[in-house]
């Protein structure tokens, strides 16, 4: 009845072949039928923002989508942002302006950050602060995210 | 915690999509659109549904169009489609600003307008909308489609007019005259939040008076809907401060508000009191 039906999914531009049953959620599939536990799970619920993976270019809650739904769909996780050594602009610029500290909620934050931002590379910083409201971070006190996120936004739209 | 297990259905035509629905309905069957509400509640178990009709592949649903008189809002399509100008008009700025005040940005990207309406949360801003500015409901099931009005529509706390072999597959919003202004204001302790009140007004001005009024106020009573007394206070007046403190006055002595542990009728009141006046100050450019 609810058995689990053979999947393809492709995160990073790597295919995952997998089985899992409808009700097995996105970030459950990512971690732990696909091994790539750079993407958190807080809440699982829909509020604090820790599993955000970018899917066909849209920054989503993958706690709020079915494994079995992302088939055919390009997934963006955190392990896909650098370049080899070379860190992505958005987490050389959480490094520099401290925007992290015990780094739960880091993974969810850059690809909220990174899936806007190249969306909407002219976003203003008012808006990119409402953006920035969609996550819960229970360290830094956000200030220290907002700095980061801004000053990758500049290097981004260059 | 986890979702209970379900039967994913994932038809490609409307046809489809209707013959499961009719089908499976009385067998705990469900849509799901974007899954920003429904699968929370599966996560906490407060909603076991057997089978999953989802509605996210079927052809045509995608629909976002305005023939002129009315924009059209079929079933899949999702809050951040109003991040941008949906419609050359005043009503495709009035969407933008209110999707704006909705969750977030990633959640934007899945819900849709009409699981919003569907799912008829009391503080929702679309159902909000959908009652201030009388949106047709277009209701179709194998049985056939019917039109629904909003003040029909919505009839108490997360319940509506819709049959459980209905799918809400389109919602119509008329145009508002080229002239028309608008304001819409929340009250919510977080950014994203369901609102604890809000209000949406919309207006003409001929001759230096407010004409043609809509003051809709959501997120206070069961449902969402039109406080016609407060609309009568307005016609006829220059926008002007006074009037306005008058009728949020009026629309907040209006209401039978809900209460719940945070909020008592009287201080709800006064939320209403305040966002109807914030909703008229911020419709002025
Ligand atoms: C953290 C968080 C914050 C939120 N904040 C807000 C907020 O501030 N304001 C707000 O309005 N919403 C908020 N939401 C809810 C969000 O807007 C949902 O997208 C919306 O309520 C439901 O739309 P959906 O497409 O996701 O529907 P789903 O979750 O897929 O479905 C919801 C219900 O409607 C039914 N349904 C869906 N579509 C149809 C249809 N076409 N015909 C018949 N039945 C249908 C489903 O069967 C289900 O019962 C929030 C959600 C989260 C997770
Ligand atoms: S785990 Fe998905 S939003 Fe919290
Ligand atoms: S750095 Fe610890 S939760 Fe954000």
């Amino acid at each position: 009845m609810t058995h689990k039906s053979a999947i393809t999914l492709t995160i990073n531009n790597r295919d995952h072949a997998i089985a899992v049953e409808p009700r097995r959620t996105l970030v459950d599939a990512i971690r732990e039928d696909c091994g790539q536990t750079g993407t958190h799970i807080g809440c699982e619920h829909g509020i604090c923002g820790a599993c955000t993976v970018i899917i066909d270019n849209e920054p989503v809650r993958s706690c709020l989508m079915f494994a079995v739904q992302a088939e055919g769909k390009k997934i963006r996780t955190v392990e896909g942002l650098a370049d080899g050594e070379t860190l992505h602009v958005m987490q050389q610029a959480f490094m520099d302006h401290h925007g992290l500290q015990c780094g739960f909620c880091t993974p969810g934050f850059l690809m909220l950050a990174v899936g806007v931002l190249e969306r909407e590379p002219d976003i203003s910083d008012d808006d990119l602060l409402d953006v920035l409201s969609s996550n819960l971070c229970r360290c830094t006190g956000y200030q220290n995210i907002i700095k980061a996120v801004r000053a990758a936004a500049q290097k981004m739209r260059k | 915690m986890k979702p209970a297990p379900f039967v994913r259905h994932v038809p490609r035509t409307l046809d489809e999509a209707l013959g499961l629905l009719s089908q499976l309905a009385g067998q705990e069957g469900r849509i799901l659109a974007g899954g920003q509400s429904l699968v929370p509640i599966m996560a906490f178990r407060l909603a076991k549904p057997a089978h999953l009709i989802d509605i996210n592949e079927v052809a045509g649903l995608d629909r976002l169009e305005s023939d002129g008189k009315a924009l059209s809002i079929g079933a899949r399509v999702r809050h951040g489609a109003f991040h941008k100008l949906a419609v050359d008009n005043p009503l495709g700025a009035l969407l933008t600003f209110v999707a704006r005040h909705i969750a977030h940005y990633p959640i934007r990207m899945r819900g849709t307008f009409c699981g919003s309406l569907a799912h008829a949360d009391p503080a929702s801003e679309w159902c909000l909308t959908a009652a201030t500015l009388d949106a047709t409901m277009v209701a179709k099931s194998s049985r056939g489609t019917r039109e629904i009005a909003a003040r029909d529509f919505f009839e108490g706390i997360m319940s509506t007019a819709l049959a459980e072999d209905e799918l809400l597959a389109e919602v119509r919003l008329p145009l508002l005259a080229p002239d028309a202004k608008f304001g819409f204001n929340e009250f919510s302790r977080r950014a994203g939040d369901f609102a604890m009140a809000s209000s949406l007004v919309t207006y003409r001005i001929v001759g230096g008076k407010m004409t043609d009024t809509r003051v809709g106020v959501g997120g206070a009573e069961a449902a969402p809907r039109r406080i016609t007394e407060a609309e009568a206070t307005l016609n006829g007046q220059t926008p002007n401060d006074a009037a306005f403190r008058e009728a949020a006055r009026v629309a907040s002595d209006a209401l039978d508000p809900l209460e719940d542990h945070q909020t008592n009728a009287e201080y709800r009141r006064d939320l209403v009191r305040a966002v109807v006046r914030r909703a008229l100050e911020n419709s002025l450019p």
